[in-house]
C-alpha cells in the first residue's frame, strides 16, 4: 500500500509497537476432551488450534510404517472465514499443503520419534482467525498440544516471524506488515539449545542485514518460550490441584 | 461419522435405561445436555457463534458479501451453506474424508432454509436485479460428541442473530451509472431477524421410545432417527429419517410431537441466552476457547 508507514520516525509500528515487541499472546492447554492433546494459542488477532492424535497404530497402508520411528503426519487447515476475504477451501490447496510439510519438518526434529517405532503421531492445526504469523501460531499451538498429548519432545519447540523496514529487524509481523511485501522470516527454534528447525525466507534481503534480523527473530521465540513455559506450568499445577496431590 | 465402538452388554444397558427414562448421564428422555452458546467469538466476520453441547463443538462464521441476485429471485439475497469437517474432530476427517458428511449437513441446511418465511431475504436486496447481498455461513465442525445437526442449527441461529451488515446506499448519477455508497458509522448496520430461523430437533428411536440430544454411545445403539425442523411458534419445515433402521407411522406422529415440544423449550432458552448476551453490550468479556 503506497504510503503506509510500517515504521514511524519515533519508532512505532502501525498498530503502535516497538520494533523488537510481541503481541499478547494468551493460550490454553486441553481445550478437547475427546483428543489425545489439544491447545489453543492467540497471538494478537491470530487465532489458531492445534489438536493431536497419537501415538497410534498407522492408518491406511501398513507399508508406510518406519521400522526404527514413528511417522509424524501434518495436516494445516485455515476456516474460510478466517482472512479478509472469504477462502473457497479450508485445505488442499497448495499453500496449505506447503503449510502441512513445513510443519511435519519442524516437528520431526523435535519430537523423540525413535520411542515410538512402526506407530504414527497426527497433528492438526486449524487456524480460526489470520492476521499474521500464522506459521509461528500454528507452530506454538503445536508444541502445546503436543506437550498435553504426553508425547516426548527434545525441548519446546517457539516460532516467530520477522521482517526488515527502514534498517530495523521487525518481529512478529502483523497481517498488514506481511502484506506490504518486504522480506519475512520465519524462524523455528527449539530455545535451550538454540537449535533451529525450520528457517524459511520470502523476498529479497542484502546478506548484511541477514544476522540483525535472524537474531530479532530468535530472540522474540525465546521471549514466546517464557510465555509458553509459563502456560504449561499452570496447566500441570491446575490438574495436579484436580488430582489432588 | 464418528462413532464409538459399543459391546452388546453395553447397548443392552443404554436400551434398558432408557426404558425406565433413565439415560447413562441421568437425564430424562427430553432432556438436553448443558449447552454453552456464545457469540461474536472471530472478530472478522459479520458474526459469528460457538456451540458446545457437552463434547459436540461447533464454530460458524458468517460473511456477507456483496452480488448479483439470482435470476429467478431478483429482489431478493441469498444464503450459501458450507460445512467443514475439521480433522480436529477425528482422524477419519483429515483430507477428504470429511466431505460426505460435511455435504450431507450442508444440503440438510439448505432444505430447512429452504421457504419464505425462515429468513426474511427482501433485507439482504440493495438494488434489485443488480445487487444483494449473498451471507456465506461457513460451519466448522471441530468436536464430535454426538447429535452434530442440533448442535449446528442451535450454532446457526446464534450466528445469524449476531450478523450485522453494513447498511448501504445506492446513489445515481445524471448519466444513470449507479455507485454504492457505505455508510460513515462503522455501528451503523442491519440486523436479521431470527424469529422465524427453525432449529434441528434429532429424535433417536432405542429399543420403543425415543431420546432427544442423543450422545455417541446412544447413537452406536439406536437403528433410525428422525431430524425435524421446527421454529420458536412450533412449526414444522423439514422432516428427515436417517439411520438404516425403520420405523413405524405411529412413533414417526408421537416423535413429531415430542420434537414439537422440545423445540419450543430450547427456542425460548437460547432467545433469551442472547437477548441476555446483547444486552451485555460490546463491553462484556469475550472468552471464546480460553475460559
Amino acid at each position: 500500500m503506497a504510503g503506509l508507514e510500517l515504521l514511524s520516525d519515533q519508532g512505532y509500528r502501525i498498530d503502535g509497537r516497538r520494533a523488537g515487541e510481541l503481541r499478547k499472546i494468551q493460550a490454553r492447554m486441553g481445550v478437547f476432551a475427546q483428543a489425545d492433546g489439544s491447545a489453543y494459542i492467540e497471538q494478537g488477532n491470530t487465532k489458531a488450534l492445534a489438536v493431536v492424535y497419537g501415538p497410534h497404530e498407522i492408518r491406511g497402508s501398513r507399508s508406510r510404517a518406519l521400522p526404527d520411528r514413528a511417522l509424524v503426519n501434518c495436516q494445516y487447515s485455515s476456516a474460510t472465514f478466517s482472512t479478509g476475504e472469504r477462502k473457497r477451501r479450508p485445505h488442499g490447496d497448495r499453500k496449505s499443503c506447503e503449510m502441512g510439510l513445513q510443519l511435519r519438518q519442524t516437528f520431526e526434529a523435535a519430537i523423540l520419534t525413535q520411542l515410538h517405532p512402526r506407530s504414527q503421531i497426527d497433528i492438526y492445526v486449524q487456524v480460526l482467525q489470520a492476521d499474521g504469523g500464522t506459521y509461528a501460531a500454528c507452530v506454538n499451538a503445536a508444541t502445546l498440544a503436543v506437550m498435553d498429548a504426553g508425547i516426548p519432545m527434545r525441548d519446546f519447540v517457539c516460532a516467530c516471524s520477522a521482517g526488515f523496514v527502514d534498517g530495523t529487524a521487525l518481529a512478529d509481523l502483523s497481517h498488514v506488515e506481511e502484506a506490504a511485501g518486504g522480506p519475512q522470516l520465519a524462524l523455528a527454534l527449539l530455545p535451550a539449545s538454540g537449535q533451529i528447525a525450520l528457517l524459511e525466507m520470502d523476498a529479497r534481503l542484502h546478506e548484511d542485514h541477514l544476522e540483525q534480523v535472524l537474531e530479532a527473530a530468535a530472540q522474540a521465540a525465546r521471549d514466546v518460550h517464557t510465555l509458553l513455559d509459563r502456560v504449561v506450568r499452570q496447566h500441570v499445577r491446575e490438574a495436579s490441584i484436580l488430582l489432588g496431590d | 461419522m464418528a462413532s464409538a465402538a459399543l459391546s452388546e452388554a453395553e447397548k443392552v444397558y443404554v436400551v434398558h435405561g432408557v426404558q425406565e427414562d433413565l439415560r447413562v448421564d441421568g437425564r430424562g428422555c427430553e432432556d438436553y445436555r448443558c449447552v454453552e452458546v456464545e457469540t461474536d467469538v472471530v472478530s472478522n466476520t459479520s458474526g459469528s457463534a460457538r456451540v458446545k453441547l457437552g463434547h459436540t463443538d461447533i464454530l460458524v462464521g458468517v460473511k456477507a458479501e456483496m452480488g448479483t441476485p439470482k435470476l429467478e429471485k431478483p429482489n431478493e439475497g441469498y444464503l450459501e451453506f458450507f460445512v467443514d469437517c475439521s480433522a480436529n474432530a477425528t482422524p477419519e476427517f483429515e483430507g477428504r474424508g470429511g466431505d460426505d458428511l460435511g455435504t450431507e449437513i450442508a444440503n440438510t441446511l439448505y432444505r430447512i432454509f429452504n421457504n419464505k418465511s425462515s429468513v426474511d431475504l427482501r433485507t439482504l436486496c440493495i438494488s434489485p436485479r443488480e445487487h444483494c447481498w449473498i451471507l456465506y455461513v461457513d460451519v466448522l465442525l471441530l468436536e464430535c460428541g454426538g447429535n452434530l445437526f442440533d448442535a449446528i442449527s442451535i450454532a446457526v441461529k446464534a450466528a445469524l442473530f449476531n450478523t450485522r451488515i453494513p447498511r448501504v446506499r445506492v446513489l445515481e448519477d445524471e448519466e444513470g451509472s449507479k455507485d454504492i455508497e457505505l455508510s460513515d458509522d462503522p455501528y451503523d448496520c442491519i440486523r436479521l431477524s431470527v424469529e422465524h430461523v427453525p432449529c434441528i430437533v434429532t429424535l433417536c428411536k432405542i429399543g420403543c421410545r425415543h431420546v432427544v440430544d442423543a450422545t455417541l454411545q446412544e447413537e452406536a445403539c439406536s437403528l433410525a432417527s428422525l431430524l425435524v425442523s421446527v421454529t420458536s411458534k412450533g412449526v414444522v419445515t423439514c422432516m428427515r429419517k436417517v439411520g438404516k433402521g425403520s420405523l413405524d407411522p405411529e412413533s414417526i406422529f408421537e416423535m413429531m410431537e415430542s420434537s414439537k415440544r422440545v423445540g419450543k423449550v430450547l427456542h425460548a432458552s437460547l432467545q433469551s441466552l442472547l437477548n441476555k448476551e446483547e444486552s451485555l453490550g460490546p463491553k462484556r468479556p469475550k472468552v471464546g476457547f480460553l475460559g
